[in-house]
């Protein structure tokens, strides 16, 4: 049965008054971790905006047990306390909450050793897609043509893939999520909770501030990620893709939106050329049709 | 070591960590309590947790704590039916 509000649990483990900008997805997608996962969940969260939401000691807005740690250290950090765990024969779930940044770049190595190990640790990368707690630098998460204060024309670069990274290890579960679509989130962390070994959730983040947008249309861009198809809802488990429900329609490329529509509500795209449309666009394509491929 | 010696710098959840944040706000989500249908989407995806439901039959019943609210109008923009106006507050 398709989870429902009223299955949700109502315990807030984002405390109003935490230091999030107004409209944050990120606070959005650790509410759904805490719905989830509730009391079960213990953080490992690396240098990024999270950092800063907790807000300043001795007070935290977050209500989950947190170890802060340096940028590059997460999955190593979360191993340990994940074989702590086991010692200690405690029922938790280790989470890596890392950003872009902490994930495709700067923790790139860690996570990549944590992975072929199998620790047995979540690791969710919340995808704003570039380092928006410095000031909205480039990460190798920002897609063609978006505009960031280090690439002031926009990136010429595509988008790095890391589902497709990450399912390349090996490892037991992968999956994309969206923050438009919590119950697709909250079935996937739990169906992860319930597997042994390592697990990656690359979790979509739209961000109002570095993606100039209003704070009011986090959502509405999130979801028009997945109907014009740049962003594709799936599941990867012994290295067969599924595509999840909500990206189901979009497999038929005749019903997903026009990209324009995508890109023409956010600043950071205000100045794309043609040229780099159509780019985008032709990488879209090839992106759904390897992932047609690996379903099949 | 002693157990007091010890000095961790460990925080405790707080509400109100970042100080009254409904100060920030320059639009207040105001609830049209004719067009609600107490669906509890704008509880769903509040990123500050400032709406709160309760179980009122079939329905929620749905109100938002303003000591909190930062104002970003998501509430508003996923409401199915438009029931929460964004009112300027100056």
């Amino acid at each position: 049965m398709p989870l429902t509000i009223r299955d949700l649990p109502r315990e807030k483990y984002v405390l109003p008054g935490h230091a999030a900008c107004p409209g944050c997805p990120e606070t959005i997608g650790l509410r759904f971790v805490g719905m989830a996962l509730g009391r079960r969940a213990i953080l490992v969260v690396p240098a990024g905006c999270t950092s800063i939401i907790q807000g300043l000691m001795p007070g935290s807005g977050l209500a989950f047990p947190i170890i802060n740690v340096a940028f590059a250290s997460a999955d190593a950090v979360a191993s340990g306390v994940a074989a702590a765990k086991e010692v200690i024969g405690e029922d938790s779930v280790v989470v890596v909450w890392a950003g872009d940044g902490a994930t495709a770049d700067i923790g790139f190595a860690t996570l990549s050793g944590a992975a072929e190990r199998n620790e047995n640790i979540i690791h969710i990368c919340v995808d704003n897609e570039a380092y928006m707690n410095t000031g909205i630098q480039r990460s190798s998460q920002t897609p063609i043509g978006a505009w960031t204060t280090t690439t002031w024309r926009g990136k010429t670069e595509p988008k790095k893939n890391m589902p497709l990274i990450m399912a390349s290890h090996g490892i037991p579960y992968v999956a994309t999520a969206s923050v438009a679509y919590p119950m697709d989130f909250i079935e996937k962390l739990r169906k992860a909770a319930s597997i042994r070994g390592f697990r990656y959730v690359h979790l979509h983040a739209p961000c109002p501030i570095g993606w100039r947008f209003d704070p009011s249309e986090t959502i509405e861009i999130a979801r028009l990620a997945i109907e014009t198809g740049i962003w594709v809802l799936m599941e990867v488990e012994g290295g067969r893709v599924t595509i999840s429900p909500p990206s189901k329609p979009y497999v038929d490329k005749s019903r997903r939106k026009p990209l324009v529509e995508y890109l023409r509500r956010q600043g950071r795209f205000r100045e794309i050329s043609d040229e780099l449309i159509r780019e985008l666009e032709r990488e879209i394509d090839e992106y759904w049709n390897l992932l047609l491929k690996l379903s099949s | 070591m002693k157990r007091a010696d010890l000095i961790l710098p460990l925080s405790k959840p707080k509400i109100g960590v970042q100080g009254i944040t409904g100060s920030w706000r320059i639009r207040k989500p105001v609830i049209n309590y004719g067009k609600c249908v107490g669906c509890g989407i704008c509880w769903l995806y509040c990123p500050d947790s400032t709406i709160e439901i309760e179980n009122a039959g079939s329905r929620f019943r749905v109100s938002i704590d303003y000591t909190y609210c930062k104002g970003c109008g998501i509430c508003s923009s996923v409401c199915p039916v438009k029931a929460i106006d964004m009112v300027r507050e100056v």
